[in-house]
C-alpha cells in the first residue's frame, strides 16, 4: 500500500513563503519535507510540483540522485558509518557489523520501531577523529557502538602550525563574536579593500599569486577578472564548501572555527567580481557547520557587513545559504550550480565557463572555502607579506589535513616549502607506533598513491607536478605497512562508483566495471586479464569523462598498478 | 554581403575548411570521415553523454567529443587514433556488459568495427529491469536502455514539452523513470510517440510490434485489444 501522508501544513507554509521563487527552491522543500516525514511522500512531491512549477518526473529525479533525500520511508535517526579510506583503516567496517548486530537490522533496513537505519557513506569530513559517524545531526568522532547512542561533544580538528595565518582565529576565538573577530584582524582586509577600485582588488589578488585550494588550482585573480569583465548582469559569488574528498577536513574546521573569514572573502571576491548575490552551497553532512555559518550569516547581517551599503560604501551584497543533500559530484563547480538550480547534480559540459556562464548562466565566481579565507588574508596584509609565505609557484599558506595511521592526525598550516616526509614525520610525528609506512593517499580518492621512496616530494604545486602528482585538496592520508591494501582499494572501487552521477557513459559505467574488479580482487578470485581490463577502464574513463570526477575516477587505482602491483590479480597461469 | 568565417583544419591528414561554429563530427562528415555515435541524434539536443564519438585533438591533454567540440583555425584532428580506439572499444564492451544490444544492428556494427569482445567483462552486473506493459501503445523493456536521453529530451523541451519521463537513479543504477514509477497512463503522457521514435535500441517499442515478434499474429493481436477494451469498459 502507497504511504503517502497528506501535505504538512509546515511544507504549506514553506511553499506559501518561497513558492514564488520557482525551481531554485526546489532543493530546500525537498530537506524540509524529508525532515517533516523522514522520506518524500507523493503527496508532498506533487505539492512541491505545483508551487515551484516543477515537471513530477523532474522532481522524482531530484528526490533519487541526492543520496539523504529518500522517496520511501526509512527511519527517524540515519546511522551514517563513513566507510572511505582513513575511517575504513582505523575500523569502521567492523562497527557497522557491531551495530547492525545491537540493532538487529542489516545495512539499509530500519529497525522494527522505525527509529534508526544504519547506512554506509562516504566521507564525512572526520578523518582525524576515524572512524567518523553521522548520528541523525549529530557528528560522532572515535565513534564506538557506545558513543554512536551517546554522542559527547562535537569533534573539533586538532590545529597546527607556527606561525599560523589562515587559522590564526579558528579554536581561539568565539566564532560567532565580531567583536573577537575584529580584535584579531578580522574585517580588516575588507574595510581597506572598500575604498579601493575593482580593478585594484582583482590587481592585488592576482599580483599574489593565490589559486584554488578546492583541487584544481586555478589562479584566483585571473577568475575574477573575467567575470568582472562580462557585461551581464547580475553576476554571482558562490562558495564552494562541498567538501567531499575523502581524506579533506579543513574548510569544515575554518568554516565551524572562524566563519566570519569566509563571509569576508566572499565580500571582497563579490565586491572585485560585480557579483551582487551570494550563495554559501554547504553539503548536506555538514549539519553543525551548517548551524554555525547559518547564525553567523545572520549576525553579519544585523552588524551592517551584509546587505544594502556595506559599511557605507555604496555596495550592496546578500548571502544565501544552500544544503546539499548528499552528492560528492556537486563539489564540481557546474554540478554545484545545477543542483541550486533544482536539478540533478550533473556536471555540464565546459566551455562555457562559470564566469561567462555560471549560475542561472549568468557570470559567476566560485570559489573554495579555504580560497576566500586566502583572500581575506591577502587584503589584510597585502600581496607583498603574502608572497613571503609558501613558495615561488605556490604562494601563500596551505592547510593539509592528516589523517590515517599517523600520530597527530590534524589540520597542518604549511607556510614554507616542505616534503611529504617532513609533514608526516618532523610536523605530524610520524607514523602510529612507530611503524614503517607503506603508501600515502596524496590528494584524497581523486589524488594518487606515493611510494615509501617518492616521500621527498615537495609539496607545492610545481613539486608535485613534477612528480606526477598533485596536491588537489591537500589531503594526506597515511598508511603503515599493515594496511589491507585490497580492502582500501577495493573502497576506492565502490566511492566512484557510488558516486558517479551516470551522465557520461566512460564514468556511468567505468567506475562501476572498476569497482567489479577490486570487488574480485578483495575476495581472492581475480581473473587472468584483470589488470588489462582495469587499464582499459581506467585510460578510458581519464581520457573521455565528461568531468573532473570521471577523470580522476581512476587515478588513485592506477597509481597503485605502478607502485604496488603486488595487491592486484593472482599469478599468472603459464601454459608455455 | 554574406561573407560567413571559415575555418581551416586538418583531419586525418585531410585539409577542410568550414564554417565557424561546425563541430569536428559535422566537418568530418564532409570529408566523408566516418565517425561512430551513440547518443546523437538530429532531433535531440547533444549533451556529449555516450563519447563514442571522441577524437583526438593535436595538443590537447583529453580526447574532444566531436559531436560538442566547434573547430578552430588549425586544428590537427585524429579520428582513428590507438587513444581513441582503445576508448571506443572500451566504452562498447562496458555497455554491452550492462545492457542487452542484441536488437540494436547501429551498435553490433559498431562492435564489428572495434573488434569487440562480447565477454570482456564476466561477471559485471547488468541492468536488469522487468517489462514496463502498462498502456495500449507502448512497452518499455529498460533492460535494452542506454541511458541516451533521447526520449527524456523528445518528451520534454527538445519536442513535445509533456515531460512525463524523467532520469533516476544514480550513476550505473540510473534509470528512465516517471513521477513514482507511476504507469504511463497516470502519467503527463499523451502516448505521441516521439519517445519510442528516437529509441536507438527496443527499449521504447510500439505494442503491436512488440507483439509481432513475440510471434503472435495480427489478428490474434486484434482480439486481444478488443478484449482488453472490454475489461476496461466492464470494470469503469
Amino acid at each position: 500500500m502507497l504511504n503517502d501522508p497528506p501535505v504538512s501544513s509546515q511544507l504549506q507554509e514553506f511553499l506559501d513563503q518561497k513558492g514564488e521563487r520557482g525551481r531554485e527552491m526546489l532543493l530546500p522543500a525537498l530537506l524540509e519535507t524529508q525532515k517533516i516525514h523522514d522520506f518524500i511522500p507523493p503527496a508532498s512531491a506533487s505539492a512541491i510540483g505545483d508551487a515551484l512549477k516543477v515537471p513530477l518526473a523532474d522532481i522524482y529525479g531530484v528526490i533519487e540522485f541526492y543520496s539523504m533525500l529518500s522517496s520511501q520511508p526509512r527511519a527517524e535517526t540515519p546511522i551514517r558509518i563513513c566507510t572511505t579510506p582513513s575511517c575504513a583503516s582505523q575500523g569502521s567496517g567492523e562497527l557497522v557489523s557491531q551495530i547492525c548486530q545491537h540493532l538487529g537490522v542489516d545495512i539499509g533496513e530500519a529497525t522494527r520501531d522505525g527509529q534508526y537505519i544504519v547506512e554506509e557513506v562516504e566521507c564525512l569530513g572526520l578523518c582525524d577523529h576515524a572512524p567518523g559517524v553521522l548520528v541523525g545531526d549529530e557528528m560522532v568522532g572515535e565513534a564506538t557502538l557506545e558513543k554512536i547512542f551517546n554522542p559527547g561533544d562535537h569533534p573539533r580538528s586538532q590545529i597546527y602550525g607556527d606561525p599560523l595565518y589562515l587559522m590564526a582565529r579558528a579554536g581561539k576565538i568565539d566564532p560567532l563574536s565580531t567583536e573577537q573577530f575584529q580584535e584579531k584582524g578580522g574585517f580588516k582586509g575588507l574595510k581597506k579593500i572598500l575604498t579601493l577600485s575593482t580593478e585594484e582588488v582583482i590587481e592585488m589578488v592576482t599580483d599574489s599569486g593565490l589559486t584554488g585550494r578546492g583541487g584544481a588550482g586555478f589562479p584566483t585573480g585571473l577568475k575574477w577578472k573575467s567575470c568582472a569583465e562580462m557585461d551581464r548582469f547580475p553576476k554571482y559569488l558562490v562558495c564552494n564548501e562541498d567538501e567531499s574528498e575523502p581524506g579533506t577536513f579543513k574548510d569544515r574546521a575554518l568554516i565551524e572555527g572562524d566563519p566570519f573569514t569566509i563571509i569576508e572573502g566572499m565580500i571582497i571576491a563579490a565586491y572585485a567580481a560585480g557579483a551582487t548575490k551570494g550563495y554559501l552551497y554547504i553539503r548536506g553532512e555538514y549539519t553543525h557547520s551548517h548551524q554555525v555559518i547559518s547564525r553567523a550569516l545572520e549576525i553579519a547581517a544585523q552588524e551592517g557587513f551584509l546587505g544594502k551599503d556595506i559599511l557605507g560604501s555604496g555596495f550592496d551584497f546578500e548571502i544565501e545559504l544552500r544544503s546539499g543533500a548528499g552528492a560528492y559530484i556537486c563539489g564540481e563547480e557546474t554540478a554545484l550550480f545545477e543542483s541550486i538550480e533544482g536539478k540533478r547534480g550533473f556536471p555540464r559540459v565546459k566551455p562555457p565557463f562559470p564566469t561567462t556562464h555560471g549560475l542561472f548562466n549568468q557570470p559567476t565566481v566560485i570559489n573554495n572555502v579555504e580560497t576566500l579565507a586566502n583572500v581575506a588574508l591577502i587584503c589584510n596584509i597585502g600581496p607583498e607579506e603574502y608572497k613571503k609565505l609558501g613558495s615561488e609557484d605556490s604562494s601563500g599558506p596551505r592547510l593539509f589535513s592528516i589523517s590515517g595511521d599517523i600520530n597527530r592526525p590534524g589540520i597542518y598550516e604549511i607556510t614554507k616549502p616542505i616534503t611529504l616526509a617532513d609533514l608526516i614525520y618532523e610536523n605530524a610525528g610520524g607514523i602510529r607506533d612507530g611503524k614503517e609506512i607503506r603508501v600515502v593517499l596524496l590528494g584524497g580518492a581523486a589524488g594518487k598513491f606515493v611510494a615509501p621512496d617518492q616521500m621527498d616530494v615537495l609539496l607545492t604545486l610545481q613539486g608535485t607536478r613534477d612528480a606526477g602528482l598533485s596536491l588537489g585538496s591537500g589531503a594526506v592520508v597515511v598508511f603503515d605497512v599493515d594496511v589491507d591494501m585490497k580492502f582500501v582499494l577495493h573502497g576506492l572501487g565502490h566511492f566512484f562508483a557510488h558516486e558517479s552521477c551516470g551522465k557520461c557513459y566512460p564514468c556511468q559505467l567505468g567506475t562501476q566495471r572498476q569497482a567489479e574488479i577490486l570487488d574480485r580482487n578483495l575476495r581472492g578470485q581475480a581473473l587472468p586479464g584483470d589488470i588489462e581490463r582495469l587499464e582499459d577502464v581506467i585510460a578510458t574513463m581519464t581520457d573521455s569523462s565528461l568531468c573532473g570526477l570521471g577523470q580522476t575516477a581512476g587515478s588513485a587505482v592506477g597509481s597503485a598498478i605502478k607502485i604496488c602491483p603486488e595487491y592486484f590479480g593472482i599469478e599468472e597461469v603459464s601454459y608455455e | 554581403m554574406n561573407e560567413e568565417k571559415s575555418v581551416q583544419l586538418t583531419i586525418d591528414g585531410k585539409e577542410c575548411r568550414v564554417p565557424e561554429g561546425t563541430t569536428l563530427l559535422q566537418a568530418a562528415r564532409s570529408l566523408d570521415i566516418n565517425i561512430p555515435v551513440i547518443c546523437l541524434h538530429d532531433a535531440t539536443t547533444s549533451e556529449g553523454l555516450c563519447r563514442q564519438c571522441v577524437v583526438e585533438v593535436e595538443g590537447w591533454g583529453r580526447l574532444a567529443p566531436s559531436c560538442i567540440t566547434p573547430v578552430a583555425e588549425g586544428m590537427v584532428v585524429f579520428t582513428e587514433s590507438e587513444r581513441v580506439i582503445r576508448t571506443r572499444r572500451t566504452i562498447l564492451e562496458m555497455l554491452n556488459a550492462s545492457v542487452d544490444l542484441s536488437n540494436s544492428p547501429e551498435l553490433q556494427a559498431q562492435m564489428k568495427r572495434y573488434e569487440v569482445d562480447p565477454e570482456r567483462f564476466p561477471g559485471a552486473k547488468k541492468r536488469e529491469h522487468k517489462i514496463l506493459d502498462d498502456n495500449p501503445f507502448y512497452v518499455r523493456d529498460y533492460s535494452q536502455c542506454i541511458l541516451c536521453w533521447r526520449c527524456v529530451q523528445a518528451c520534454a523541451d527538445d519536442m513535445q514539452y509533456t515531460y512525463a519521463l524523467g532520469i533516476g537513479g544514480r550513476g550505473h543504477d540510473s534509470r528512465i523513470t516517471t513521477f513514482f514509477d507511476f504507469p504511463l497512463p497516470e502519467t503527463t503522457c499523451v502516448f505521441c510517440g516521439n519517445c519510442v521514435g528516437v529509441c536507438p535500441t527496443k527499449a521504447l517499442q510500439g505494442k503491436t510490434e512488440h507483439l509481432l515478434e513475440k510471434g503472435l499474429q495480427h489478428h490474434e493481436i486484434r482480439a486481444r485489444r478488443r478484449e482488453e477494451r472490454q475489461d476496461k469498459r466492464r470494470s469503469t
